[in-house]
């Protein structure tokens, strides 16, 4: 028998060297004369330690990590295929703080199975969701959705079974789903490793959705940064095709369901759902006025169900499991689990599962284990580019929907980002400005000019002119664009900008030390 | 990649065309292919595939303006694409950028330096918890600090 080893074809792993390092190993394992199957599986989400190699032994698998190229040799002699000892030996991946203490309900599967096995899938769980929602009703199947209290987790949070009803309900011959895969969220990444390391689940998920709201069409769109994501869902939909699962018998329903992948091109704003319709139907990506909802009137003028990709993976856990399940965790109105992602400068970085509730200083201090850098924390930005900046002082707040919207902040799709004391939070509102001027679709003025006002006006704070007259104009500005943009790419640029100004208020005064940068 | 771009080929385009005009929605798709091929989308081909898909020209020309990733000239040498959002930034992002800027002696604008390399800014590549984060012609790079980062900066200035 051969030897299984597993060396992540995730992108985080790929970029340290891991396909080269797989190569290595696949021509010292030659070399010995060991018989070994080398499996490309998704990443755990621990990348500090990627990339994690794990040989399969009788007592379960033994990781090897962070490994380089360098490191194959001398792994090799020091026994790898037997799980011998050495420096970067860690022992069984899953007894890591960091993985140990995640609740893991959408993310199960991912790094352990190969992602495009569908043997693999089954053996782990999968397909248990969609086999039992193939025996209710639409109506049952978004019974349980309600039940689960699933929000949307691709910013917005909008309660899923609400949303999935009003496509059910909604009179038409023909519906769509639409995956929302544009992930440009600076911070993030569970998306991208979902479609990496477990594509099946969504395929899955797409598929019960597809059952409850009656659609015959599905659409993953995939931004074009993601090369590796747009390949690894591309083939599992191939593979679940030829299997019988998608197409003519879609998994052995009366109704055919198909899915198909398309790619963006370099467009932030087209992750709002009703730009990423524009962009789908091959137009510029530019925000649509609602209503209609898409709901109601989306794809080609078709009742169409937009979800994000975290929302659908949901599904089969949910369906599986039961709603309940799924909501006897969380925190107030945030059930169940949230794949949050921890970045910047933070020793343990990745991806952490956990239910809502957890306090940022938990994820940051205790499982991120504080700054790479050995730094002091300073600020945290949760929620993307549009989200707010935190001082230490409100490090205590649960990760929670309602907790974060009090503070004028959002969760948005979970990004985490850690910035140490040598980041200038007047830099970083300019930033959010700058992002918001180049990313702007450029229908409403306070989001395609005031953006670029408020560039210029947080130059001459940093200038050190007029401090408190250009402050009171900074804070009219982003009422104005709050008030009067018509997506949150605008709406919510204040949020960022403000919670700089209102936290870190010395990094604006006419007196800051100029220069500093993160 | 300059490398396998290949030179304008009319009946080339038109295969492409031809086998992209029966999508819903096949603008995109198709001029994601055409650059695939000829590494940008050339003014030639423009007119075609107005013609193919019933749209006006300015249409068309509406919809490149508006995605950054469509090129109307094909890149002269490699590309270096580096994260420019706030993860990266997070863990050194601006210096490198900085770094980078010296030593290519261009901005990070798209602008082109005078041995053909170009520098050009991405909002996050999803390496976020492992940056600072690029593509370099093609290829992720992730952790471009120390000699990562030295390494890096040889191979494009050799
Ligand atoms: C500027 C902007 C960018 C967005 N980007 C994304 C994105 O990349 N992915 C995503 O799922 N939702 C994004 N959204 C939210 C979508 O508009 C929409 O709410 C979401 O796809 C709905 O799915 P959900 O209910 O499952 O969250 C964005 C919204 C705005 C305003
Ligand atoms: S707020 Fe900005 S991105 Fe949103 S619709 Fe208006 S101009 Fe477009
Ligand atoms: S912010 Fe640089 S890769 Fe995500």
């Amino acid at each position: 028998m051969s030897v299984r080893i597993f060396v992540p074809a995730d992108t985080a792993a790929v970029a340290m060297g891991a396909d080269e390092i797989a190569l290595a190993i696949e021509l010292g394992a030659r070399e010995s004369g060991i018989p070994v199957e080398i499996v490309r599986n998704g990443s755990r989400g621990h990348i500090a330690i990627e990339p994690l190699v794990e040989v399969e032994t009788a007592v379960g698998r033994v990781g090897y990590g962070p490994v380089t190229l360098a490191d194959v040799p001398g792994l090799i002699a020091a026994g790898l295929f037997t799980a011998g000892p050495h420096a970067k030996r860690i022992g069984r991946p899953e007894e890591t703080a960091f993985l140990r203490r995640q609740t893991r309900f959408t993310f199960s599967r991912c790094g352990l199975t190969d992602p495009l096995s569908l043997d693999d899938y089954r053996n782990h769980g999968g397909f248990a969701g969609f086999e039992r929602a193939l025996r209710l009703t639409p109506s049952e199947i978004i019974d349980e959705i309600d039940r689960s209290g699933l929000r949307g987790c691709g910013g917005a949070g909008f309660p899923a079974g609400l949303k999935w009803r009003t496509v059910l309900d909604a009179d038409g011959p023909r519906k769509y789903i639409v995956c929302n895969a544009d992930e440009g969220d600076s911070g993030t990444f569970a998306d991208r490793m979902l479609l990496e390391g477990d594509p099946f689940t969504l395929i899955e998920g797409m598929l019960i959705a597809a059952l409850a709201v009656g659609a015959s069409e599905g659409f993953i769109y995939v931004r074009s940064e993601y090369p590796h994501a747009v390949q690894a869902i591309r083939r599992a939909i191939e593979i679940a095709r030829s299997s019988g699962l998608l197409g003519e018998t879609a998994g052995g329903r009366t109704r055919p369901f198909d899915i198909e992948v398309r790619v963006g091109a370099g467009a932030y704003v087209c992750g709002e759902e009703t730009a990423l319709l524009e962009s789908l139907e091959g137009r510029r990506g530019q925000v649509r006025a609602k209503p209609p909802l898409p709901a109601h009137s989306g794809l080609w003028g078709r009742p169409t169900l937009v979800n994000n990709v975290l929302t659908f993976a949901a599904a089969p856990f949910i369906l599986a499991e039961g709603g309940g399940a799924y909501a006897s965790v969380g925190y107030g109105r945030s059930r169940g689990t949230m794949p949050f992602q921890l970045a910047g400068d933070i020793k343990f970085g990745g991806l952490f599962e956990t239910p809502f509730g957890l306090s940022l200083e938990e994820l940051i201090d205790s499982i991120g284990s504080g700054a790479a850098t050995g730094r002091p924390i300073r600020a945290v930005q949760v929620g993307g580019p549009l989200g707010a900046y935190f001082p230490r002082s409100l490090f205590g707040t649960p990760l929670d929907y309602e907790a974060f919207a009090a503070l004028e902040g959002l969760i948005g799709h979970g990004g985490v980002v850690v910035f140490n004391d040598t980041v200038d939070l007047l830099q970083q509102a300019r930033f959010a400005m700058e992002f918001c001027a180049v990313e702007s679709c450029g229908k409403c003025t306070p989001c395609r000019i005031g953006s670029t006002r408020g560039i210029e006006l947080l130059d001459r704070i940093a200038a050190g002119a007029r401090n408190a007259e250009n402050i009171d104009l900074l804070s009219d500005l982003c009422d104005t664009m709050k008030v009067g943009s018509l997506c949150a790419l605008g709406g919510l640029t204040p949020y960022p900008v403000l919670s700089a100004l209102t936290h870190f208020a010395e990094d604006f005064s006419a007196t800051r030390e100029s220069g500093s940068t993160s | 990649m300059p490398s396998s771009a290949k030179p304008w080929d009319a009946i080339r385009a038109q295969d492409i065309i031809a086998s992209h005009a029966g999508y819903q929605g096949a603008l995109l798709p198709l001029l994601q292919a055409i650059q695939i091929e000829f590494a940008c989308v050339p003014e030639q081909v423009v007119p075609l595939v107005a013609k193919a898909l019933n749209l006006s020209r300015a249409e068309i020309h509406g919809v490149l303006t508006f995605y950054p990733d469509f090129k109307r000239s094909a890149p002269v040498g490699p590309v270096i694409r580096l994260c420019v959002a706030e993860a990266c930034q997070a863990r050194g992002g601006r210096q490198v950028q900085a770094r980078l800027e010296a030593v290519l002696g261009c901005k990070i604008d798209g602008s082109v330096n005078s041995m053909g390399v170009a520098l050009e800014a991405v909002y996050c590549l999803g390496l976020c918890a492992s940056g600072p984060a690029a593509i370099v012609d093609g290829k992720l790079a992730a952790r471009l600090e120390g000699v990562r980062l030295e390494r890096l900066i040889e191979r494009i200035s050799a």
